[in-house]
């Protein structure tokens, strides 16, 4: 695989701008509401699933994704059947948006013999070889290298799909992340690396954690091009992925996003969050919320009536119910279950 | 209809937490999402948050009650037009908490042969004799009652207090006090030179306190747990543990990697492994790994002063236990002694930190079975003190080791062939290991209880080597 002449790569290298105006595509009446009800069903699945750790039902470590669903969703929206996807622990939204069951997601939460890893792997590490979701990691940066190497296995393969990495700025600061940059560009593999910026990893603010905290640069000693995306902004997000995946595609090698978004609730349930001020997420809630921009731009265009939004809150309500009730109910799997599995 | 309000769980080993303060009052409307009351847990300040919309019927647990079991109903929220004065709701509060949770809106719980004990939930500091045979304490010494949480943190601060080169490097370390709230108050007292947050960098600050210990400084390495230290692994055992032999004993590397080992609760297969037997083969490393709160603070002083790299295992679940530490001005316990906690004459029970929890229950069982069971506390790893382990083996005839990590070259593996080597001619029957199943461990409650070690399995072990 030759290497591109860096003069090409300067030109061929994406805008920066950030919040340009032209890279907000303008979406059509069923692009906001669809993106309207995958956002409303990651956040509502998010909320239940916080009541049901709260309640015991679901156990260990819960990372919710709650306010920054728009990265994911806008990013789905960009993906083709057989790109895929992986990322970290906060994983909930990246199966829901990859169209999994919720049922499927709730009861691996509370460790029932339906969830997508039979209840064996929990909240953190889910999988599923049909949506080419490959988890799911528990060690912060695991993922890119392993994400690199499905982007191997499709350049090999010539197939033309694209891996969607995604990890956080926490852990863009694993050495195993450069590693994987520079064997990504050397051999031009076709992965968006999504870098969810949310401002903190655990209660570790990014200034205090990263001395450079331009995520998008991050690629630049390896002649990776990166561009910083508003992530609360679901067209934004939208218009990037597609951009960068079309990118990859052509083979031009893998492309940096940094998603800067937001999280609202803490790290995981048992973070008392006193590392930010109340206010701070108050206001990150009030003018960015990437629901609420939706639909306030459905009501003022006059796309969808008040009612029309309602009836969809009502359905995505019942989706997240039945879930629940099934993961509730579901049987613990088979005891004969902890033989299983350990070899093939 | 009235639902009740649950004494929630907010991280994977709270039992109990403290209800500081009721944020609505009686007659109070709420909403979904409204902070109804903070509790407090032995890490930190939590919300409550309400999940139905009502009002705020009841309050049954007041501002300021102690040690509230999870899921304990703490008030009642009646539906929308109801009567604000009735009564509790009818979801009757599960017994034990989250031990329950699976049970809870009447899901059936699989049929598995569960043990009646959860390894989970011992009592703190319950059945813990004062050790019987410790050296290091004289008698009469006046005791205090601590968490092994507490006993850390002493004597990190103790060590720091008297020599400057003592230093605590990690995530998580400094502001935020430790995600497990072990480094709580260095920062305060000894400032950000000496208690420094990083970046998730496992492999390069472990490289990073390596460098700085060859450089003479004293690292004290906190990984957040020991699963991310795999990822510094290399850095580990080929630098730090290697350095002074092939440096001709030029270069010291005096630098402890601590934090807590083997399984929490419910945390899955990538964060609950035991790492005693992967570091204990190493040459070049110390493996600490401490029961109680006094070994805690003990072994780790002594670790702190060791010229050597010293792997300091602790166990999360043991982080609030209470036990009494001796108030003596440096106490230390040395690095390469075990412990006889409970002295008997029929069998040789062999275990370490939190496996001495299933020791001692089974012991106290089997007394019940006219089976006198002596149990040994290993404390390090490495060096082991297969003396102690010989001697008393000499004495019983008999030995069963316990612990949670994996059975294959396990720390059981090893003490089994010490035996062979050492006390082949004194044993009864042959040596009973118990382990974790030789499983990655499930997420599933009624699989995770499956795939650790039980009372029951000691017990029974026990029973064999003595052929009853
Ligand atoms: C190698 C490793 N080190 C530490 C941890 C503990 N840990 C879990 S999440 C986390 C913070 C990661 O933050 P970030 O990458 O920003 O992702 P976010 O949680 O914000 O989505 C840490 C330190 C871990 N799981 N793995
Ligand atoms: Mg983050």
């Amino acid at each position: 695989m030759a290497a591109a002449s860096s003069s090409v790569r300067a030109e061929a290298a994406p805008r920066k701008a950030q919040n340009a105006p032209e890279a907000i595509a303008s979406f059509t009446t069923e692009e906001e509401l669809a993106a309207y009800r995958q956002m409303l069903l990651i956040r509502r699945f998010e909320e239940k699933a916080g009541q049901m750790y709260g309640m015991g039902l679901i156990g260990g470590f819960c990372h919710l994704y709650i306010g920054q669903e728009a990265v994911v969703v806008g990013m789905m929206m960009a993906a083709r059947e057989g790109d895929q996807t992986i990322t970290g622990y906060r994983d909930h939204g990246h199966m829901l948006a990859r169209g999994m069951d919720p049922k499927g997601v709730m009861a691996e939460l509370t460790g029932r013999r339906g969830g997508l890893s039979k209840g064996k792997g929990g909240s953190m590490h889910m999988f599923s070889k049909a949506s080419q979701f490959y988890g799911g990691h528990g060690i912060v940066g695991a993922q890119v290298p392993l994400g690199t190497g499905l982007a191997f296995a499709d350049r090999y393969r010539n197939n033309g799909n694209v891996s969607f990495t995604y990890f956080g700025d926490g852990a863009a600061n694993q050495g195993q992340v450069y590693e994987s940059f520079n064997m990504a560009e050397l051999w031009k593999l076709p992965v968006v690396y999504v870098i969810e910026n949310n401002r903190y990893a655990m209660g570790t603010s990014v200034t205090r954690s990263s001395a450079l905290t331009d995520f998008s640069k991050r690629g630049q000693s390896f002649n990776i091009p990166g561009e910083q995306i508003d992530g609360m902004d679901v067209r934004a997000v939208k218009a990037a992925a597609l951009h960068a995946a079309e990118w990859c595609r052509a083979g031009n090698g893998p492309i940096i996003l940094e998603m800067q978004t937001y999280r609202y609730r803490g790290h995981s349930m048992s973070d008392p969050a006193k590392y930010r001020s109340k206010e701070e997420v108050q206001k990150m809630r009030e003018e960015h919320d990437p629901i609420e921009q939706v639909r306030a731009r459905l009501l003022a265009g006059k796309q969808a009536s008040e009612e029309d939004l309602k009836a969809i809150d009502a359905e995505i309500r019942a989706i997240v119910a039945q879930a629940a009730d099934f993961a509730s109910h579901d049987l613990e799997p088979d005891p004969a279950e902890l033989w299983t599995d350990v070899y093939k | 209809m009235a639902t009740n309000v649950l004494m929630p769980a907010l991280s994977p080993t709270m039992e109990h937490g403290k209800l500081t303060k009721w944020l609505k009052k009686e007659g109070d409307k709420v909403k979904s999402g409204d902070i109804l009351a903070e509790i407090e847990t032995d890490k930190a300040t939590m919300e409550v948050e309400a999940v139905d919309e009502g009002t705020l019927a009841k309050i049954l647990v007041p501002d300021g009650a102690d040690n509230v079991a999870v899921n304990t109903p703490i008030a009642v929220i009646a539906g929308t037009g109801e009567d604000a004065t009735m009564e509790p709701g009818p979801s009757a509060p599960p017994a034990d908490g989250r031990k329950n949770a699976s049970t809870e809106g009447g899901s059936p719980q699989s049929d598995a042969k569960t043990a009646a004990d959860s390894p989970l939930a011992p009592e703190a500091a319950s059945g813990e004799p004062a050790q019987p045979s410790a050296p290091e304490i004289p008698a009469k010494t006046a005791m205090a009652t601590m968490t092994v949480r507490e006993a850390l943190r002493d004597a990190m601060a103790e060590e720091m207090r008297r020599d400057d080169s003592v230093f605590v490097i990690g995530e998580e370390v400094a502001e935020y006090q430790g995600a497990y709230k072990i480094t709580q108050g260095l920062l305060q007292e000894f400032g950000e030179r000496r208690v420094v947050d990083t970046p998730i960098t496992e492999h390069g600050f472990a490289g990073l306190g390596i460098g700085a210990a060859m450089g003479g400084l004293r690292p004290i390495v906190e990984f957040m747990t020991f699963n991310f230290a795999m990822q510094a692994m290399d850095q580990i055992v080929n630098s730090a543990a290697k350095t002074l032999y092939m440096s001709g004993g030029q270069m010291g590397c005096p630098i402890v990697f601590r934090g807590p080992n083997g399984a929490a609760a419910r945390v899955a297969a990538q964060h609950s492994q035991d790492y005693a037997a992967w570091y204990s083969h190493i040459p070049g490393l110390k493996v600490v790994a401490p029961y109680t709160a006094a070994d805690a603070k003990g072994l780790l002083k002594s670790a702190i002063r060791d010229p050597n790299p010293v792997i300091f295992l602790e166990n999360e679940i043991l982080y609030g236990h209470s036990f009494e530490v001796p108030q003596i001005d440096d106490f230390l316990v040395p690095i390469g002694k075990a412990r006889i906690a409970r002295e008997g004459r029929d069998v040789t029970i062999v275990s370490f930190s939190i496996g001495m929890v299933y020791a001692l229950k089974a012991a106290a069982e089997l007394e019940q079975a006219g089976i006198d069971a002596e149990v040994i506390d290993l404390r390090t790893i490495r060096p082991m003190d297969s003396a102690l382990i010989v001697e008393s083996v000499k004495k019983t005839g008999r030995c069963v080791t316990v612990e949670e990590g994996w059975p294959q070259s396990g720390v059981g593996a090893e003490i089994c062939a010490r035996l062979m080597e050492q006390a082949f001619d004194y044993l009864d029957a042959p040596v009973i290991r118990i382990a974790g199943k030789d499983v990655p461990m499930p997420y599933a409650a009624n699989l995770e209880k499956l795939a650790l070690p039980n009372v029951e399995e000691v017990v029974a072990a026990a029973k064999a080597v003595c052929y009853r």
